[in-house]
């Protein structure tokens, strides 16, 4: 992929972006002030629960939405700033899929691929021909004669992408594109924007309320609550240590631990040692391949009791997390730790057992 | 039952009733589906959106909508007279059916380009397609079962307009009726004249029906 030199501040690039949506009853605020920053060949999520913004969002980048201030940049070129004659040649770098499909059903598949080549005025038999190397990457050779209504919707989602990327995009925006299909399918789809990813390099912006399409794909996530972003990084930061009330909303379920109930009945159960310490402990890459609890178990003489335990991926890495009680002297305690830290385990140390025990009995 | 001469006469004003509704029909929907496209595109949150374009065609329409049919014809006898040199006779008859019909075909065109999915318009937006390549390649091909519905209803409603425009002095099958089966008695020639106006938009609706249904089947 060419890349000019101002990209590596961000291939898409949203500055303090606001949108209000006026009725004539009421105003509703669906972004305020959100900038973000999307750097080539990544695949971005944003996240958030129903209503929170993200689509207005996402449908900022290419204008279907007008944001009220605020500028978007992509690829160097301000799409706010330009009329309307110009957007329409940028939009044509920018690829869009949905979460209807929104194919024309007037249209044969191959035709529906082809039809953003027609716009760009790409003479007939090089359409065809790219269409059907398109219909070849997702896997719908066989389907070029059929006509929407005749697909299944993973086959839409997939005629979909092929349509979007026909122009040869910058970038690809998804917004919520699994969210009327099945999980088998969501999988696939995901999948495909996968590979698609990783062989052109196509930057990709996700948008989704499900975590788990954000662990399984993406780089980086935002996380869009009440129309602002609560939170912004790597997925695996913002997995193993979520900071924001939204962000530990939707991870709950998907490789976050929460400290359970049952969990506080047997840290009360467990012999009653005086220095007991209860740890969360987040493994990423190559960490979770290590034998890492026997060997602070024998090395420091420390015990371990593991309260509850997880493990997943994230993208391609596998990542684990493990609620622990760890007792032993304070000495051996911190060094155990330390030597976590050392070879890339996240520790958090959630309180002292009898402080937490005391906390939770109280309220 | 009837001779030689009647079934040529009835042939005859057969022939002229197809001719005025083919022809008026026919230019309703050129002028009409323009009109149509405007109203739907220049209304709010439209592709085109301009409020004071919009409510102009909408009251236009309107007006032309509530102007019964018999009134207008007498009105625009001088414009009529104008575009064909006469303001009697069967291809005179035509300019009247046209001016009735294009308000007629311009909210049906409205109509079915307004059910055309939104999310479509806006993949097609998003694309970079210009607001005359959504008119084109998006909203009418999209809208096409529909509209083929509404032009067999226009087609229908004007075979029963022609008939009015033959009272006075329009020909085709109306007139027919209204000089021999009326002025002159003759009970068979009104009931054979019914009989072919029945047959005629039974016929047209059969017509429109399955093409707008094998156009609709394709899809599916």
């Amino acid at each position: 992929m060419h890349l000019k030199e101002g990209c590596v501040i961000g291939l898409v690039k949203l500055e303090s972006i606001s949108k209000t949506f006026t009725t004539e009853s009421s105003k509703v605020v669906a972004l305020e002030d959100v900038s973000l920053r999307v750097a080539p060949g990544e695949i971005f999520g944003i996240i958030g629960l129903s209503g929170a913004g993200k689509s207005t969002l996402v449908r900022c980048i290419n204008m279907l939405e007008v944001p009220d201030k605020g500028r978007v940049y992509v690829d160097g070129l301000e799409i706010t700033g330009l009329g309307s004659k110009e957007l329409r040649e940028a939009r044509k770098k920018i690829g869009m899929i949905f979460q209807n499909f929104n194919l024309l059903s007037s249209r044969t598949v191959l035709e529906n691929i082809v039809f953003p080549l027609e716009i760009a005025g790409l003479e007939k038999e090089k359409r065809l021909e790219k269409g059907r190397n398109l219909l070849q990457l997702v896997g719908l050779e066989d389907k070029e004669k059929a006509y929407p209504s005749q697909l299944s919707g993973g086959q839409k989602q997939r005629v979909g992408i092929a349509r979007a990327l026909a122009n040869d995009p910058k970038v690809l925006l998804c917004d919520e594109p699994t969210s009327s299909l099945d999980p088998q399918t969501t999988r696939s789809i995901l999948k495909l924007l996968d590979t698609i990813n990783k062989e052109f390099g196509l930057t990709i912006i996700l948008i989704t309320h499900e975590m788990d399409s954000i662990r399984q794909i993406c780089d980086k996530v935002a996380v869009i609550a009440d129309g602002r972003v609560a939170e912004c990084g790597k997925v695996v930061d913002i997995f193993t240590s979520p900071k924001h009330k939204a962000t530990k909303a939707l991870i709950r379920g998907t490789g976050h631990i929460d400290t359970p109930d049952w969990a506080v009945e047997i840290l009360e159960a467990s012999s009653q040692a005086p220095d007991r310490k209860l740890v969360r402990l987040s493994f990423v890459g190559e960490s979770t391949g290590r034998p890492v609890v026997s060997s602070i178990i024998r090395d420091f003489g420390v015990d371990i009791n593991i309260l509850t335990a997880q493990i997943d991926h994230i993208r391609s890495a596998p990542f684990g997390v493990m609620l622990v009680e760890l007792s032993g002297d304070d000495d051996s305690v911190e060094k155990s730790l330390d030597f976590l830290e050392r070879i890339g385990v996240s520790v958090e140390v959630i309180d002292d057992v009898s402080d937490f025990l005391a906390k939770v009995n109280g309220r | 039952m009837f001779d030689h001469r009647f079934v040529q006469i009835i042939a005859g004003s057969l022939g002229e009733t197809l001719y005025m509704v083919g022809v008026s029909c026919a230019l309703a929907v050129v002028f009409g589906l323009p009109i149509g496209v405007v109203l739907v595109t220049t209304e709010r949150k439209g592709i085109l959106e301009n409020p004071g374009v919009n409510q102009v065609f909408g009251v236009v329409v309107n007006i032309g909508r509530s102007i019964p049919f018999v009134i207008l014809m007498v009105a625009i006898m001088p414009f009529t007279r104008l575009l064909t040199g006469t303001s009697i006779g069967t291809t005179a008859a035509i300019v009247p059916l046209t001016v009735a019909a294009i308000p007629f075909v311009a909210r049906m065109v409205e109509t079915s380009l307004r059910e055309v999915d939104q999310g479509v318009i806006e993949a097609a937006q998003a694309m970079g397609a210009s607001p005359w390549e959504i008119i084109s390649k998006v909203l009418i091909p999209e809208a096409m079962p529909s509209l083929i519905s509404g032009v067999t209803i226009t087609a229908i409603n004007l075979i029963g307009y022609s008939t009015m425009a033959g009272a006075i002095g329009g020909g085709g099958l109306g007139d027919l009726a209204v000089r021999y089966g009326y002025q002159r008695f003759r009970g068979d020639v009104m009931f054979a004249t019914v009989v072919i106006l029945v047959l005629l938009v039974q016929g047209v609706q059969m017509f429109g029906g399955t093409l707008a249904r094998r156009v609709e089947k394709r899809r599916s």
